[in-house]
């Protein structure tokens, strides 16, 4: 914390300005730490997250091999006969979300390669912050059009479609990750420098042939850890699939079938009667817990690839 | 070829456009016809012709109230410290990294937080301050991000002018760099902020409850808010009480509208003075 040193050297020697000096020197350092404390502040919420999802999770395993956990086919924590298998969770949560990337890997990826490649200025500024309203949507929202309007248009094209499925809460889920991945591409796309798209039309390439063959693969990192952080919001997101996909854990690879996720059970369970301390209640530490490390390894891979494989341009 | 690909990546661009005129045009015929003041203005009820958003919206501005009060001081001292204070170490890129991370954690594990800290070992109860603090540790990490952004865009000339006439690292930040990059942090903090008023899920899990038929006086009162009420109403079988989401939703997106309108004058304005 050095500071920059006035003209010091011409001071003349004056106890009452030295104690002032004092003062405010201690006032800067008492700043100084206040600071620090709040910047500290923030790890204490991770430190925090970790373990109170530990305690419980760590009482969880003295009652359930993790074993269990990790084969069983069965999720019934809540009924009489109790089983704790994550598989049939996890499996919703990840259906939902290969469901979401199927609908917002390609969109969100051509319109970055739109709004970067094609669309003029004009254009550009009036359709980003459009499709940022995607983005600000409550989840809620996106649950109420789920059930209300994607859920009867799915029922009328494939009649076997139950009310509860995990394809109107894919579909809704993807449309509010595209601009996540869009915005995130198109900064990759358009921190491709422009001599690069120069030095291809000079080789006669065409505009097609610059968009997807130079500009792309110059941005691929950018691209990939945005599908990866996209997939990853879609795995923590909780409020569209509790309202859209059901609550029944199933183990299925049916679309149109009723499922449970992990968010979903977190909030099914903690809506209904789970005394503290009882397994009811230490289950949602576990779920939390596995949803916790999932998205998490999902972003530092992200972060990782973004560091590991940028092309420094410039 | 080259113009079907270009077709192409505009079809895909009007998808997320699309979605967003079906989704509001849905949204405004279910629920336009259930506007009114008396919806504004009750409390919520069994019967789907009494019932309003009164307990809800209060909720939702005693969260948001107490959200930013908690936040936003926090997370713009800790801003300060990062871009201004801090010594380029390990401590230091571990916070950053720790900030990155936190931004990505799904907000129901923060629920899960709040549950076990506020409402279990500290006591709070199923009350509004374990909400808003809640809410509080779940935005902070946005606030940080775009207030470091702000502060980064300050330019060093006028720091340097400012240490130059011997003024300490506080005086500084108090009388140049903050007054300069207040607009942008107050963008990133109502936009934060409207997340939160957004947010579902994490208050839940802290236990704010479908069905509150007062108006909060204090900030141990139980509590309800807008898209908890919403989700209240999607949740129950009876097509009447789905006009009622739809209509609360229409309220829960004009106080977005208005809290974006909020930050985007509040931009202009400084933009212009400056």
């Amino acid at each position: 914390m050095s500071q920059p040193t006035g003209a010091a050297g011409s001071e003349v020697f004056d106890p009452a300005a030295l104690a002032h000096k004092r003062t405010r020197n201690l006032a800067e350092h008492v700043i100084g730490l206040l600071l620090f404390l709040c910047a500290a502040a923030s790890t204490l919420i991770t430190v925090g997250i970790v373990l109170v999802l530990l305690r419980e999770t760590i009482s969880f395993f003295s009652s359930v091999s993790l074993i269990d956990f990790l084969t069983d086919p069965q999720w019934t924590p809540l009924f009489q006969e109790k089983h704790f298998g994550i598989l049939p969770l996890a499996a919703g949560s990840f259906m939902v979300a290969a469901g979401a990337a199927v609908v917002a890997v390609p969109t969100g990826l051509l319109t970055a390669l739109f709004l970067s490649e094609y669309a003029s200025e004009r254009l550009r500024a009036f359709l980003k912050p459009t499709l940022e309203i995607l983005a600000g949507i409550p989840t809620v929202v996106y649950g109420y059009f789920a059930l209300t309007f994607v859920t009867p248009v799915l029922r009328a094209l494939f009649p076997s479609t139950e009310v509860y499925n995990a394809a109107a809460a894919s579909i809704v889920v993807g449309i509010m990750i595209i601009p996540t991945i869009s915005s995130l591409s198109e900064d990759a796309l358009r921190a491709v420098p422009s001599s690069l798209r120069e030095g291809a039309y000079g080789l006669g390439a065409t505009k097609l042939e610059v968009s997807t063959r130079v500009v792309l693969p110059a941005a691929l990192s950018g691209v990939i850890a945005a599908f990866i952080l996209g997939i990853s919001r879609a795995i923590g997101e909780t409020m569209a699939v509790t309202i859209a996909a059901g609550q029944m854990p199933n183990l299925t690879l049916n679309p149109l079938e009723s499922i449970e996720t992990m968010t979903a059970y977190i909030v099914q369970a903690s809506l209904g009667d789970t005394p503290h301390g009882s397994i009811g209640y230490q289950t949602l530490f576990a779920v939390g817990m596995t949803l916790f490390l999932i998205t998490l390894a999902m972003n530092i891979v992200s972060q990782l690839i973004l560091s590991r494989f940028r092309e420094a341009y410039q | 070829m080259g113009t079907a690909f270009m077709v192409l990546c505009g079809a895909a661009t009007l998808v997320g456009v699309v979605a967003l005129v079906v989704l509001l045009a849905d949204l405004a015929l279910d629920g336009a016809p259930r506007l009114s003041w008396s919806f504004l203005n009750s409390f919520a009820s069994r019967f789907p012709e009494r019932a309003g958003v009164k307990a809800a919206l209060l909720g939702s501005v005693w969260i948001l109230a107490l959200t930013a009060l908690i936040a936003f001081p926090v997370s713009v001292a800790a801003a300060i410290y990062l871009e201004e204070y801090a010594p380029q170490t390990w401590v230091t890129r571990l916070i950053r990294l720790n900030i990155a991370n936190l931004a990505g954690v799904p907000s129901i594990v923060y629920g899960i937080l709040g549950l076990a800290l506020f409402v279990r070992t500290l006591g709070l109860d199923r009350s509004i301050i374990s909400g808003a603090l809640t809410l509080s540790l779940l935005i902070m990490p946005v606030i940080i991000i775009a207030s470091q952004e702000a502060i980064r865009a300050v330019p060093s000339s006028i720091r340097e002018a400012a240490y130059g006439l011997g003024a300490t690292r506080w005086q500084v930040v108090r009388t140049q760099v903050l007054p300069m990059a207040m607009p942008g942090i107050m963008t990133g903090a109502i936009l934060a902020l409207s997340r939160a008023v957004g947010e579902t899920a994490p208050l839940i899990m802290v236990g704010a409850v479908g069905f509150i038929a007062f108006a909060p006086t204090g900030v141990f009162d139980s509590f309800t808010v807008l898209p908890l009420q919403i989700y209240n109403w999607i949740s129950r079988p009876q097509e009447e009480f789905h006009q009622l989401a739809a209509a609360g939703i229409l309220v829960l997106l004009a106080v977005l509208l208005t809290m974006n309108a909020a930050a985007i004058l509040l931009r202009n304005r400084y933009q212009s003075r400056r």
